[in-house]
């Protein structure tokens, strides 16, 4: 790819969301400006900012890349990511805005009038928004590492300080400008390559055959493997290879390898033949965002699939950048309205992905051998248009990239940063929170420096399945149920939220090989969400005695509608 | 001059409102801002009416989507169907779920506000 206009497109999305954030910073003079918009942000600028912030980088690049390698059982990711709206819409939107808190723990003392409450939910948003930020980070790094051959840590540092900046300075107004343009954004640079990918299949005979099991080479195809991964063969394959396969160097020679695993080193070429089935790669390390969430699915896939449905339909409305966003909606109303809007544009959005994933089948299949397959909306314009067209709309498509890094990390550390602004750091105003933002994004950009290969799409799972296991009891049970005590809230997120973050933890750590426990563990929400519930419920139960005093005056507040308490307060 | 000789007949007569309300006539705007356990049953009124909206809208979504896992994995061969409802077919349905639920979210708001104002 020539990377010079890559470049450029990133280098101009930097530029747009500075300019951007600079126009916000202007018309930003409050406190309240600052945090909030002061509450004043309309239904469709709010709606496109949301959707611009949701929008990541594992939406932006990981569906195309995950469905290219397993097929079409990882929709069910955007479907989920969308319907997560659904279900925040329908429990959660309305009341959580007139609940007038401004973050996670805001709500919880809201709710309980209790400190510990509050301390172990800003413990929770920190941690979760922490492990959302990582992969933002990473694949910033992944794409501009694969678009220019730069170290992998510079993407991450470029997010990092743009975002800082913007934030720093012009807080959730700003933010709010710059997250609506960059949904804008994101939706054209798929879209317009997508129309000309197309075409260009169009004008290929419209080949049919990425809807087929499994993928197969449409012609010969040479694939340079760049690190070294066990290739896993349920049948016999003949394959012209020339580097070291199993140990045994081989000059150009024409092996056929028999069904089991095989060991591919570093450098090797492999030639296959046309209408050659692509091999499954089993790799452990190399951490692309579209790898090792998949692990166990192979073993369990209906009950995986029903775990992915149930973190992300519950998730959603835990995640600190997506709750935070509610309270600069004008009222309750404006709240249900956004959503719906949010809805909308998301779901336009995720119409896209699959395209890019199903072209990605058909013609470069090889990606998912070489664990670039987060690539693919990358280099299809190149492969399938090629010429100065292809060039130009892939570097639309990294610049559309560059903007799904940089609104979502603006968004996670606009909350994180409030959380430590609020509970950490001593006294409340502008300056603390802008040093509240440093602090927020130093600790996931030296992690992901440090760590490096982690593979970043478990870090979105394991986000999901914490924000669903913890939040959405607290949550849900907070806003319809009077018999929640404090001690229950406290049990039920570190009970539900800690076996999910021990579960996949242990799971990125490699604990259990294989088999049933391997696959409970890597998909903890379909029984840690209803842990989560069950230990709230049983232990508010329990200590019934300990029911706030001012719950029926806070439940009234949260369900009245505004025109009825505006005179309550007169 | 009207000619209905029916309009005519209209006598407003009476008392003024906050006459009435100082002989202990209630409104059940003044039980709610008083937080009197009339007020809360006011209020419990319309939590469960919003709640069984939204249990109903979410009863829909599951029937929706619950079934499609098992669907999928009844029919392996039907590789295309799973790609068009997957990647195409369920945005639609999920905005219709939330427009409808919204819709009547606010009629009960509205209901409810029409009921406490004594209107």
């Amino acid at each position: 790819m020539n990377s010079g206009y890559a470049v450029s497109a990133v280098a101009l999305v930097v530029v747009a969301t500075v300019l951007v954030g600079a126009f916000g910073l202007r018309i930003s003079r409050t406190t309240s400006d600052f945090y909030v918009a002061s509450r004043t942000v309309g239904p469709r600028l709010n709606a496109a900012a949301i959707s611009g912030e949701y929008l990541s980088a594992a939406s932006f690049l990981g569906i195309a890349g995950l469905v290219l390698v397993q097929g079409p059982d990882m929709l069910w990711y955007p479907v989920g990511y969308t319907a997560g709206y659904l279900v925040l819409l329908l429990f959660v939107a309305a009341p959580l805005r007139r609940s007038g808190a401004y973050t996670l723990p805001d709500f919880a003392e809201a709710r309980l009038a209790s400190q510990a409450v509050r301390r172990l939910a800003g413990a929770f948003v920190v941690g979760v928004g922490w492990l959302y930020l990582l992969p933002q980070l990473q694949g910033a790094g992944l794409t501009l590492a694969v678009l220019t051959g730069a170290p992998d840590s510079l993407g991450g540092v470029i997010v990092a300080v743009v975002v800082v900046a913007t934030v720093a300075a012009g807080g959730m107004r700003s933010i709010t400008f710059v997250q609506a343009f960059q949904y804008w954004l994101k939706l054209t640079a798929l879209l317009v390559p997508a129309l000309f990918l197309v075409l260009a299949w169009q004008g290929d005979g419209a080949p049919r055959r990425a809807f087929e099991e499994p993928v197969t080479f449409r012609e010969q195809r040479v694939v340079r493997v760049d690190d070294s991964l066990d290739l896993q063969l349920d049948r016999p394959l003949t394959v012209t290879v020339n580097g070291t396969v199993d140990g045994r160097p081989h000059d150009d020679q024409r092996l056929r390898l028999p069904a089991g695993t095989h060991r591919i080193e570093q450098g090797t070429r492999l030639t296959f033949d046309r209408g050659a089935t692509v091999p499954a790669a089993d790799r452990g390390s190399n951490g692309g965002m579209s790898t090792s969430l998949a692990t166990g699915r192979e073993e369990r896939p209906l009950y995986a699939t029903y775990g992915l449905i149930l973190a992300t339909f519950f998730g959603t409305m835990g995640l600190p950048h997506v709750v935070v966003r509610f309270y600069t909606s004008p009222h309750g109303v404006a709240a249900r309205r956004t959503t719906v809007a949010v809805l909308a544009l998301i779901g336009a959005f995720y119409l896209l992905p699959p395209v890019y994933g199903a072209l990605g089948r058909l013609y470069a299949p090889e990606l998912a051998l070489t664990g670039d397959a987060d690539a693919a909306v990358l280099l299809l314009p190149e492969r399938m248009i090629g010429g100065v067209g292809g060039d130009l709309l892939g570097a639309l498509v990294a610049g559309g990239a560059f903007a799904a890094f940089l609104s979502t990390a603006s968004g996670l550390t606009m909350a994180v940063a409030g959380v430590l602004t609020q509970d950490v750091l001593p006294t409340r105003g502008v300056r603390h929170f802008r040093l509240g933002t440093v602090l927020a994004m130093a600790v996931p950009l030296a992690a992901s420096v440090l760590v490096g290969g982690l593979p970043v799409a478990d870090a979105v799972g394991l986000a999901f399945a914490v924000s669903a296991s913890s939040f959405c009891p607290l949550l849900v049970l907070g806003i319809w149920w009077r018999r929640l005590t404090p001690p229950g809230a406290a049990a039920g997120m570190l009970v539900g939220g800690g076996a999910a973050f021990v579960a996949v933890a242990a799971t990125m750590a490699g604990l259990p090989g294989t088999g049933r426990l391997h696959a409970l563990l890597a998909w903890p929400a379909l029984w840690s969400v209803p842990l989560g519930f069950l230990t709230m419920v049983l232990v508010s139960l329990a200590t019934s005695g300990r029911v706030p005093p001012g719950t029926a005056a806070v439940l009234a507040r949260f369900h009245l509608p505004e025109e009825l308490r505006a005179e309550v307060k007169a | 001059m009207p000619q209905d000789p029916g309009e005519r007949r209209v006598v407003v007569t009476g008392p003024p409102r906050r006459a009435r309300r100082a002989f202990g006539y209630y409104r059940p705007r003044t039980e709610i801002d008083e937080q009197t356990t009339l007020g809360h049953t006011y209020v419990r009124s319309l939590m469960r009416t919003q709640l069984r909206a939204a249990l109903a809208v979410f009863a829909v979504l599951g029937m929706l989507i619950g079934p499609l896992p098992l669907v999928f994995a009844a029919m392996p061969d039907a590789r295309r169907l799973e790609w068009a409802v997957l990647g195409f077919c369920l945005y639609v349905p999920l905005v219709l779920l939330a427009r409808w639920y919204v819709r009547r979210a606010e009629r009960n708001e509205r209901d409810f506000v029409r009921l406490v104002e004594d209107r």
